[in-house]
């Protein structure tokens, strides 16, 4: 990997002041987003994907956030830069796609106007209704029919996918270079999913758009991603490529969620093997390597927090969290034939 | 074959859309639920599965008579309850309880957990005082939380823990039956995997019939028995939950199927190719 990166984020932290103390939401993660790449952040609820991705976006800064490292886009500098700086870069160069379509519109306002003023507040020479036209186009690229008439509708009238589509279309508007989409299918049927997900394939193909897509579940990942991140109480745990995550995963936290996911193509197991218990609290994290209390493979190694390190000097962007060794990373995460974090109960 | 615990026969639903001024005419129908007909066995699983507004979430309260069916048939115990009265539906309700999709709406954030979990205790009479507490704190232990939690509210719970609360909620007067309608569509994949893995325990434990409703099949096929596939109202196919899954007959089953993520991107890839 050696193309410049359009997005450059090193050391991120974002802690939050709570009534019980500084809440360590983001804890150094660093990673680079290439031109015309689809990069996953994965992780559950509090694992700090959303808060990582908001900060890109200038979003978490507020009196009570401190915010630390860096985050570069094209070279420029995001976590000290101006509003008015960043306000021309949101949008413009960077769109953000929001999980849930029902809330992220006016709902008393038209939903093409909605994209026009997008349009108009970025390129103030835009001339009358160019904007409009513009927006059908957008429409039209993004598969919502009768593209012409649904401009003027209001957002109560689309249904879940096609608000989604027109939220995708409004990030859209100004051909920006990333686009951040934020559990973009979470709230969709999963035809509406599959549909949403080759829409963002296309688009990446198509126009190069680099894309971030922020999801709790491998199974979309599997479908879109070219790298991922797996994210846990606000560290990255493990980073590699697709393959790499998929088909030699080196923490226990990732065979978790491999092994948690129903498949369609392999026989039913009698119970879905499982990640018990549930995520620490931020404000409370065990000692050493946040994910010890739920992992079954815990030896006396784990209250040291482990490095981010690789193991390959061919696949040095293969990182992982974890003190195992790679030897009792074969032999462990082998569950009934499959990768998975620990046998099913009988 | 056993006596079946629910029989719906020609199940229909229709919501009135009505227009006018002074007087209202009814000038079409909704047909939210359109005849749809299946049967659960004791201690078996259905799942129904189908797409946001193909009828699903109403046919479940239609069967609870949360909603008075259109019309149709459907037997509890071999008794009729369509029609009933809200009077001569209450002494039903022990016997049927529903587990919602969404824990951040389902649970009154004003009250405490042991009083959310003890009310339907309290109001079939079936235990107060002492008595009621120590019932609700075993069921809470019971879906893994534990009893020092019974003085909480829900906002101190994450999504997982919350749909816990709710299904001792609906277990509390020992029911037959269970209808879940997207109890873990709300919830990450991970912790999909633990509340479907209580599911299948409490049925084993208590002898629970469960109506499970959702629209991700790779979900369902996890915990039916059998699978209905409901689209516009209607069940497209129903049959073996292996059965549905593997070979799929109805062209509407075989879209729901090729919808489900691949989790592996090599399978996906050579799918993707394929279409």
């Amino acid at each position: 990997m050696t193309a410049t990166p359009i997005l450059a984020v090193d050391d991120l932290r974002v802690g939050f002041a709570t009534e019980g103390g500084l809440l360590q939401a983001v804890d150094g993660v660093r990673f680079r987003l290439q031109p015309g790449e689809v990069l996953a952040i994965v992780g559950e609820s509090g694992s700090g994907k959303s808060v990582t991705a908001q900060t890109i976006m200038g979003l978490t800064r507020s009196k009570n956030a401190r915010i630390e490292g860096s985050v570069r886009f094209e070279g420029e500098e995001l976590v000290e830069a101006s509003d008015a700086t960043l306000r021309r870069l949101r949008g413009d160069r960077i769109a953000m796609v929001f999980q849930d379509p029902m809330t992220s519109f006016n709902p008393v306002q038209r939903i093409g106007r909605q994209i026009a003023e997008a349009m108009e507040a970025h390129r103030g020479d835009l001339a009358k209704g160019e904007a409009r036209a513009r927006a059908i186009e957008l429409f039209e690229a993004v598969g919502i029919p009768e593209a012409e008439r649904r401009v003027d509708d209001y957002p109560h009238e689309f249904s879940g996918g096609m608000r989604q589509r027109a939220m995708i279309a409004m990030a859209l508007a100004l051909e920006p270079e990333v686009l951040i989409a934020d559990e973009p299918t979470t709230a969709l049927d999963v035809t509406i999913q599959a549909q949403i997900l080759r829409l963002l394939e296309d688009l990446n193909r198509e126009r190069g758009l680099a894309t971030i897509l922020i999801t709790h579940d491998l199974g979309v990942v599997a479908e879109v991603a070219d790298r991922v991140l797996v994210m846990y109480a606000g560290k990255v745990v493990e980073q590699g490529t697709l393959e790499e995550i998929f088909y030699d995963p080196q923490h226990p936290y990732t065979w978790g969620l491999l092994g948690s996911l129903t498949r369609l193509d392999r026989p039913r197991p009698k119970r879905l093997p499982q990640i018990s218990g549930a995520p620490p609290s931020l404000l409370d994290l065990p000692q050493g390597c946040a994910f010890r209390p739920r992992c079954p493979h815990e030896f006396d190694k784990c209250p040291q927090v482990p490095g981010l390190e690789g193991r390959l000097a061919e696949a040095a962007e293969h990182r992982y969290r974890c003190w195992l060794t790679p030897a009792e990373k074969r032999a462990k995460r082998q569950v009934a034939g499959q990768i998975g974090l620990e046998a099913p109960a009988p | 074959m056993s006596e079946p615990l629910l029989q719906v026969t020609d199940l229909v639903k229709h919501f009135p859309i009505k227009r006018g001024i002074l007087i209202d005419r009814e000038v079409d129908q909704v047909r939210a639920v359109d005849g749809i007909s299946f049967s659960i066995e004791p201690g078996q699983t259905l799942g129904l599965v189908g797409e946001s507004g193909s009828g699903k979430s109403t046919a479940c309260r239609a069967v609870l008579q949360l909603i008075k069916p259109s019309s149709g048939s459907v037997r509890f115990e071999g008794q009729e309850i369509a029609g009933c009265s809200r009077r001569q539906m209450r002494p039903l309700r022990r016997e049927m309880q529903m587990i919602f999709q969404d824990p951040y709406a389902s649970l009154n954030p004003r009250k405490r957990v042991g009083q959310i979990v003890g009310d339907p205790l309290k109001r079939q009479r079936v235990a107060s005082g002492g008595e009621l507490r120590k019932r609700v704190q075993e069921l809470l232990e019971r879906v893994g939380l534990a009893s020092e939690h019974y003085n909480r509210f829900p906002h101190e719970f994450s999504g997982g823990q919350r749909q816990r609360i709710g299904i001792a909620r609906a277990l509390a007067l020992r029911p037959k039956l269970v209808i879940a309608d997207e109890p873990v569509s709300a919830l990450d994949v991970s912790i999909q995997a633990q509340i479907i893995n209580l599911l299948d325990d409490l049925q084993d434990e208590f002898g629970l019939t469960y109506l499970f409703v959702a629209h991700d099949i790779g979900v369902v096929r996890h915990i039916a028995d059998r699978i209905a596939v409901m689209n516009k109202g209607e069940i497209v196919e129903e049959g073996e939950a292996d059965q549905v899954c593997e070979n799929p007959r109805h062209d509407y089953t075989k879209k729901l199927l090729s919808a489900v993520p691949v989790p592996d991107p090599r399978e996906a890839r050579e799918r993707a190719a394929k279409s």
